[in-house]
C-alpha cells in the first residue's frame, strides 16, 4: 500500500508540473505570433496572417521548420558547453514557475523564500548567455555575452532594491502573503516610481529592446547566438519569450496585485483570480511589444549609466523613503 | 528516505565538482565546476531547512561573484603548459592545506554530534524571520560594522581603478542636456552656387 501511494504522489506532482509547462509552452508560443503581429499592426503592415485563420498555426509551422534543419556545431567550439548553454536557458526560463501562485493556494510550491527563489532564478540567467557566447567560439558571441553578463547584473542590483521596498512593506518574502497585503490597494500605486524601475529593469534583464545589446543586429550580427542552428536556436528563442512571461508574472505579483481584481465588487470580484493574473499578465506583455515597436536601441554607455547612476541611487533613496515612513506611521508589518 | 536520498545526490555531486575545480585543464571549465559545486551546496543547505541561506548562496555567489569570475577567466590568455606545470609546483602545498581544513571540519563535527547543546532549538519561528530578527537587534553593531567594512572595500576598489587621463573625449550628460535649441542650430538661407558660409559672415 504504501509503494502504491509514493507513486500516486509523484505521478500527481508531474501532473501539476505538466499542467503548469504545457500552457506556458503554448503560451510562449503564441507570444511569437503576438509580437510579429503588434509590430506588424504599428508598422502598418499585417504581420504572418497567411498559416491558418489569422496566422494562428504559424507558431507551429515555425517550429517544424526549425527542427527540420541541421544542428551545427561551429569548428573550435567546446562542444559540451555549447550544447548545456541553450538547455540551460531554457530550463531556467521554466523552474522559475514552481513558486508563482496562479489564485489563492494554486501555486506548486508555496516556499517561504518565494521572492529570492525568484530573484535567484533571474540572476542566474546570464550563464545561459556567457556560456553560449563563450563555447561559440565567434568574436561577435562572445562580445554579446560579456555585453549581456554586464548588462544583466547591473540591473539586477536595482531590482534588488525594487524588491526590498515591496517586502518593506509586506513583512514577508511569500509570494501569496505579497499578493494578500495588495488586497486594499495594488502597490502599483504608492511605489509608483518603483513599479516604473522595475519594468524597465526587467526589459534590461530579459535583453530587450531598447537594452537588446547583446544581440544588437548592427553590430554583432545576432550576439550570443550567432553560431546557433536548429533547436539549439530554437531553446534560446523559447527561453527568451518564457522569460519575458516570467518577468510579467513577477512585475504582476510585486505590483499588480497578482490574482486579485482591481475591483472588489460584483462583475468584477466574480470573474475567477487566475483569469485576472493572465489578463494582468498579458496588459505587460502587450507593453514589452509596445517599447520594442517604438523605442530606439540605447547606447552601450547610456545602459550602463541609467541603471547604475539613476536607477541603483533612485531605488536605495526610495527605500530609505518606504522604510521611513512606515516608520513615522507606526505601519511597519510584522 | 527521499531527503536522505537528496543529501547522498547533492553531497556527492558536491564533493565530485569540487575535485574537477582543481582538475579541469580549462580553467573555464573550473569556474563552471565551481558553480555547480555552489549550487549544490544550496541544495543542501535546502535539505538542512535553511532555506535563505541557500537562496543567497544562489543569488550572491552564484549570481554575482561567480559571473564576475567567469568573466575575468574568459579573457584570460591561458598557456595550457605553465599551468599544469603550476599544478605540479602547488600540489604539496595544496594537499597540506587540504588536510588541515578536514582536520579542523571533522573536530568541530565530532565535537558539535557528542555535545547537542550546540545545535539551534526549533522555535517554530522560520529562519528567514529569525535570522533577521537576530541579525537586527542583538547583532546590530557587529552588522553595521559588517556593512563599513564593506563600503571601504567599494571604496577603495573605485580609487584603485578611477584614473582621469588627458585627452580622452569623455560625454558630459548635464553639459549636453542643458544645451539650448538658439546655440546650437542656426537657419541659413543659402544661395544656390554660393556656400552656407563664406557670404554669412556672421559665424
Amino acid at each position: 500500500m504504501m509503494e502504491n501511494n509514493w507513486y500516486i504522489e509523484l505521478a500527481w506532482i508531474v501532473a501539476k508540473i505538466l499542467a503548469v509547462i504545457v500552457p506556458l509552452l503554448i503560451a510562449v508560443a503564441y507570444l511569437t505570433l503576438a509580437e510579429r503581429r503588434v509590430i506588424g499592426f504599428m508598422q502598418l503592415r499585417k504581420g504572418p496572417n497567411v498559416v491558418g485563420p489569422f496566422g494562428l498555426f504559424q507558431p507551429f509551422a515555425d517550429a517544424l521548420k526549425l527542427m527540420a534543419k541541421e544542428t551545427i556545431l561551429p569548428a573550435g567550439a567546446d562542444k559540451t558547453v555549447f550544447m548545456i548553454a541553450p538547455m540551460l536557458t531554457f530550463v531556467l526560463a521554466l523552474v522559475a514557475w514552481a513558486v508563482i501562485p496562479f489564485d489563492a493556494g494554486l501555486v506548486l510550491a508555496d516556499i517561504n523564500v518565494g521572492v529570492l527563489y525568484l530573484f535567484a532564478i533571474s540572476s542566474l540567467g546570464v550563464y545561459g548567455v556567457i556560456m553560449a557566447g563563450w563555447a561559440s567560439n565567434s568574436k561577435y558571441a562572445f562580445l554579446g555575452a560579456l555585453r549581456s553578463a554586464a548588462q544583466m547584473v547591473s540591473y539586477e542590483v536595482s531590482m534588488g532594491l525594487v524588491i526590498i521596498n515591496v517586502l518593506v512593506c509586506v513583512g514577508s518574502l511569500n509570494l501569496s502573503a505579497i499578493v494578500e497585503a495588495q488586497r486594499d490597494m495594488w502597490f502599483a500605486l504608492p511605489l509608483f516610481p518603483m513599479f516604473a524601475v522595475f519594468f524597465i529593469s526587467t526589459l534590461a534583464e530579459t535583453n530587450r529592446a531598447p537594452f537588446d545589446l547583446p544581440e544588437g543586429e548592427s553590430e554583432l550580427v545576432a550576439g550570443y547566438f550567432v553560431e546557433y542552428s536548429s533547436m539549439s536556436f530554437a531553446l534560446f528563442f523559447l527561453g527568451e519569450y518564457a522569460n519575458m512571461i516570467l518577468m510579467s508574472a513577477i512585475t504582476t505579483l510585486l505590483f499588480l496585485g497578482g490574482w486579485l481584481s482591481p475591483f472588489d465588487f460584483a462583475p468584477f470580484n466574480l470573474i475567477p483570480g487566475p483569469i485576472w493574473f493572465i489578463l494582468k499578465i498579458c496588459l505587460l506583455l502587450f507593453v514589452f511589444l509596445w517599447v520594442r515597436a517604438t523605442t530606439p536601441r540605447y547606447r552601450y554607455d547610456q545602459l550602463m549609466r541609467l541603471g547604475w547612476k539613476v536607477f541603483l541611487p533612485f531605488s536605495l533613496i526610495y527605500v530609505v523613503l518606504t522604510a521611513g515612513y512606515l516608520v513615522a506611521t507606526d505601519s511597519l508589518p510584522g | 528516505m527521499i531527503s536522505s536520498f537528496f543529501f547522498y545526490l547533492f553531497a556527492a555531486v558536491t564533493c565530485l565538482a569540487g575535485l574537477m575545480v582543481v582538475t579541469a585543464r580549462n580553467p573555464v571549465h573550473s569556474v563552471l565546476f565551481l558553480i555547480l559545486a555552489f549550487f549544490n551546496a544550496a541544495g543542501l543547505f535546502i535539505l538542512l531547512q535553511a532555506e535563505f541561506l541557500a537562496m543567497l548562496l544562489v543569488v550572491v555567489y552564484v549570481g554575482a561573484v561567480a559571473v564576475l569570475f567567469l568573466f575575468v577567466v574568459m579573457m584570460l590568455d591561458i598557456n595550457f603548459v605553465e599551468l599544469r606545470e603550476g599544478f605540479q609546483k602547488y600540489r604539496t602545498l595544496g594537499i597540506v592545506i587540504g588536510i588541515i581544513l578536514l582536520a579542523e571540519l571533522f573536530t568541530t563535527f565530532f565535537q558539535l554530534t557528542s555535545d547537542s547543546g550546540a545545535l539551534p532549538e526549533a522555535t517554530g519561528v522560520h529562519n528567514t524571520a529569525q535570522l533577521g530578527r537576530v541579525l537586527y537587534t542583538e547583532y546590530v553593531y557587529l552588522f553595521q560594522l559588517a556593512g563599513l567594512i564593506l563600503l571601504v572595500a567599494m571604496i577603495g576598489a573605485i580609487a584603485l581603478t578611477l584614473r582621469s587621463r588627458p585627452g580622452v573625449k569623455r560625454q558630459n550628460i548635464s553639459t549636453q542636456n542643458s544645451r539650448r535649441r538658439e546655440d546650437t542650430v542656426r537657419l541659413a538661407k543659402v544661395n544656390s552656387g554660393e556656400g552656407a558660409e563664406a557670404k554669412e559672415g556672421s559665424n
